[in-house]
């Protein structure tokens, strides 16, 4: 399902000569302000696989600033599904809103609800520190502890209570070879994770988030602080990592999104535009503010 | 005309930076010379001053052979830990609230506002309450009204320190942590001040060595003693109930003997800022390599 750059680009120069036909001008981001009456465009192929991850009616505000409006989105099982958008759209706070990190914010409001695996997560009564450890995170920037690589990657496991020497080790050489680490670092594991390189740094919070087993792993830009060899390493990674783990990646860039994820989302100023297999996304969207983002017209 | 004006003012300003270099030479020449007079002038006194009988006698009443300063080391050494092991803790946990738990709290202002006027209040000030509340309701002078009143001054200092060092811990480190299912508690613990360790140690070690060279709060609580603070009933060795008595101090026996007629104690008073000034020293370059060794820890 996943594309690769020279897919997509090619279309570009058809898509110029046919756009000044259209009625609205589209040259300058600011005359695409999403209207409230828009409706949002969902792909029927996104709902024939069974979601881990259904999100209804979702509202989250800032204190009185309202930054997601009613989101509706169903995320499917052991796929990797990308979010894309302009910055500030929202794709970054709907993404924390799903492991509740919003939770840390002060002023933090949210309407609507996300079930995982049919469970109600913003229910009362939800164990937060519990659904954490079904969600696994991968930031922005990389973050490390100020600790050897081995206590890194079972820092969750300790958490969660694990003692037994022999259950870390074989968690963390499983989770550091998931990540694509072991061979890198398996003969300085007590070494500290800060003397890693930026990409191995980010693989490094890879095996941490997987060392857990988690349901979903979450990634927020999580190359966005890397060269292109490193982006390349975590982008095989996370193709491997769709076998085993449904994957949700908020990226800035389209190229990323089209080669790593089966499904994308559009989301524009706190809404879900357009949601689809990523081929059609990027190749046949149905609304035109989609297409003026992944032709690179705004944005 | 445009060259000569700018030739001009170049010139003024060449002269003017130049004048200002000279300036700042200067009077940093000025208190460096300054610096080493002091320091030369107590090394002069203290080095003929000092001898073995300082550590290994307690005063012998004779005015020409006025014997040692052991129960002043003893004193203050038994006085510090006390205060440290009150004042640390107390501060910690006040620099833990402010900087984790308060941020958005009523209590964060006034806490931080009491804590920096805490630490700015003259010594003097923490004798004379000492007085009031522990020595007047005792009916002594006393070994514990000291500890405690040198643990007062400790207080607002380990707490301001702590959380300044705390806030410097990346939020990036907090999120991570959440995000892998431990609790605020759990990161607290084991990632913030884990992360931080160099930096605290700094803020408690000046913590002690402020209190280390403190005289005017134990005017009023220790008062002083010419006996060895150890006294053998209960018990020969140190007994909690040694300090109920007035209790000796090397600030305290300095004080006396610098302010005194006979020359003999004169001199051991000079031994006796020696020997203070050189463990304040020593102090103070531990405190640099623990803080060269978490600059480099987190680089």
């Amino acid at each position: 399902m996943s594309l690769d750059e020279s897919t997509v680009i090619p279309r570009e120069p058809i898509r110029r000569q046919v756009l000044p036909s259209r009625t609205m001008p589209v040259s300058h981001g600011h005359k695409m302000i999403a209207s409230e009456n828009q409706t949002t465009q969902i792909h029927e192929e996104v709902n024939q696989i069974a979601p881990v991850l259904v999100i209804e009616n979702f509202c989250l505000y800032y204190g009185k600033t309202k930054a997601l409006h009613s989101v509706n989105m169903n995320i499917p099982r052991g796929q990797v599904t990308a979010m894309i958008g302009p910055s500030g759209c929202g794709k970054s706070t709907l993404l924390r809103s799903i492991n509740r990190l919003n939770d840390l914010i002060d002023g933090v409001r949210t309407t609507g609800e996300i079930h995982l695996n049919g469970q109600p997560i913003y229910a009362p009564g939800i164990d937060v520190i519990a659904l954490r450890k079904r969600l696994g995170m991968v930031f922005q920037k990389s973050n490390p502890f100020p600790m050897s690589i081995y206590d890194n990657v079972v820092y969750g496991l300790r958490v969660a209570g694990e003692r037994r020497r022999d259950v870390l080790m074989e968690a963390c050489q499983a989770s550091l070879e998931g990540a694509a680490l072991w061979n890198e670092v398996k003969d300085r594991l007590k070494d500290s994770a800060l003397g890693l390189s930026g990409g191995q740094q980010q693989r490094l919070c890879i095996a941490r988030a997987i060392a857990v087993k988690p349901d979903v792993l979450l990634m927020d830009e999580p190359t966005s602080a890397l060269d292109p060899i490193a982006t390349g390493k975590v982008e095989d990674l996370i193709y491997q990592l769709r076998s085993n783990y449904t994957v949700v990646i908020v990226t800035h860039n389209m190229q990323q999104a089209a080669r790593v994820s089966d499904f994308t989302a559009f989301m524009y100023m706190g809404k879900l535009v357009e949601y689809g297999p990523t081929g059609s996304l990027f190749q046949m969207p149905r609304l035109k503010q989609t297409e003026d983002y992944v032709t690179g017209r705004f944005g | 005309m445009i060259s000569i004006a700018s030739n001009y003012y170049a010139r003024l300003a060449k002269a003017h930076s130049f004048t200002m270099q000279i300036v700042c030479t200067a009077f940093a020449m000025i208190i460096l010379v300054l610096l080493a007079l002091v320091t030369a002038f107590l090394l002069y006194h203290g080095f003929t001053s000092i001898n073995l009988a300082f550590f290994t006698q307690t005063p012998s009443g004779d005015i020409q052979n006025p014997g040692g300063m052991l129960h002043g080391l003893m004193g203050t050494a038994i006085l510090i830990t006390i205060a440290s092991t009150v004042g640390i803790p107390l501060g910690m946990l006040t620099g833990v609230y402010l900087s984790e738990y308060a941020s958005n709290s009523v209590l964060a202002g006034p806490t931080r506002f009491v804590a920096d006027v805490l630490a700015g209040v003259p010594s003097i000030v923490v004798g004379i309450l000492g007085y009031e509340l522990l020595v007047v309701p005792l009916g002594d002078y006393n070994g514990w009204a000291g500890a405690i009143a040198l643990a007062f001054i400790m207080v607002p200092i380990v707490a301001r320190t702590t959380e300044e060092m705390l806030r410097l811990v990346p939020k990036s480190y907090r999120e991570a942590s959440v995000a892998l299912g431990a609790t605020k508690a759990g990161t607290i613990l084991r990632v913030v001040i884990p992360s931080a360790t160099g930096s605290l140690v700094t803020g408690i070690m000046l913590a002690i060595a402020r209190v280390a060279g403190e005289t005017a709060p134990l005017i009023f609580t220790a008062l002083g003693s010419r006996f060895l603070p150890v006294i053998r009933e209960p018990s020969p060795y140190f007994h909690p109930t040694d300090l109920q008595h007035p209790f000796p101090s090397l600030t305290k026996q300095i004080f006396d003997y610098a302010t005194g007629p006979y020359p003999e104690q004169k001199r051991l008073a000079w031994a006796g800022i020696l020997v203070l000034i050189s463990l304040i020293f020593v102090l103070n370059l531990s405190i640099r390599y623990f803080a060269t060794r978490t600059r480099r820890t987190a680089t």
